[in-house]
């Protein structure tokens, strides 16, 4: 039987893969895939809460962490572009222009 | 029975998915897989019976996110693969692998679980979409709103940053702004 634990679990194996790819990743879109990643993690945790407590409150958290995931995605999008259009590359070693 | 070979299909599958568009160098071989692997997400929510979170996550994730990446790789050069200078792999698993297992630890250790009890408990006859609103609409009203203007202001941050020349109008010429404010001036 699948239990509580086993859906924590899945959700913090991928958690931990958004994380390796937010501390792996130097190009810029594809760390934003790796926070998407993470997004979606912590609403598989706040589901499976939800059910097994059996209480709206997770489902309703996860709505709310989906907006602001998609609030994220336009305005990061439009920053991406901006920096594309200046600087033709999203690396961020090249992006680094202060060093101290 | 069933629940249990979705899980464990949903779950491997997920995490692949997952792992490709971590590890991958192909812009395009990761966007694809994060959207598979959205879709399966939404395949858990089903198995937990959250169905409105489920079509949400459809929806908003599959529909909209992914087609806004999709529409801004026309802006990138998608075909070309990524080259990155990446420290050792290994350091950098085991600190992610560390950091996950310290952060749930640290949200686990103060849950004791026989105390939860449900605040806005889930109603019998009611379908899931049902006791979504009524909650949505009653305890998180304000919430909801306060997101809507979010998103608002982010469609409009979109819009200004990616189109190119927001600053002129598209729809009247120059000399109409004149003749206006010639008219404010006289006054």
């Amino acid at each position: 039987m699948i239990g509580l634990s086993h859906y924590l679990i899945v959700s913090a194996i991928i958690f931990s893969i958004g994380l390796v790819g937010v501390l792996r990743r130097r190009n810029l879109l594809m760390l934003f895939f790796a926070t998407e990643v993470m997004l979606n993690a912590v609403n598989i945790a706040f589901a499976a809460i939800s059910y097994y407590y059996n209480d709206l409150t997770g489902q309703m958290f996860a709505f709310f962490i989906i907006a602001v995931a998609a609030s994220e995605v336009a305005v990061g999008l439009g920053i991406l572009i901006v920096l594309y259009k200046k600087y033709g590359s999203l690396d961020l070693d090249d992006l680094a222009n202060m060093r101290g | 029975m069933y629940e249990m070979i979705a899980f464990y299909l949903f779950s491997v599958l997920t995490i692949g998915l997952f792992l490709v568009t971590v590890m991958s160098k192909n812009v395009l071989y990761a966007m694809t897989s994060l959207a598979a692997g959205m879709v399966l997400i939404s395949g858990f929510f089903f198995i937990l019976g959250a169905d409105f979170l489920g079509v949400v996550q459809l929806i908003v994730y599959v529909g909209a996110i992914m087609a806004l990446y999709s529409f801004a790789m026309m802006f990138f050069d998608a075909t070309r693969d990524i080259k990155e200078k990446n420290t050792s792999n290994a350091l950098v698993f085991l600190l992610g692998g560390l950091s996950a297992l310290v952060l749930v630890l640290m949200f686990a250790a103060p849950i004791h679980s026989e105390a939860i009890q449900a605040l806005y408990p889930m109603h019998e006859g009611a379908g899931n979409a049902q006791d979504v609103g009524i909650v949505l609409f009653t305890k998180y009203l304000v919430p909801f709103e306060v997101a809507a203007v979010m998103l608002l202001v982010a469609m409009i941050a979109g819009i200004i940053l990616a189109g190119k020349k927001m600053d002129i109008s598209l729809t009247e010429d120059i000399s109409a702004d004149d003749e206006i404010l010639v008219v404010k001036d006289e006054k």
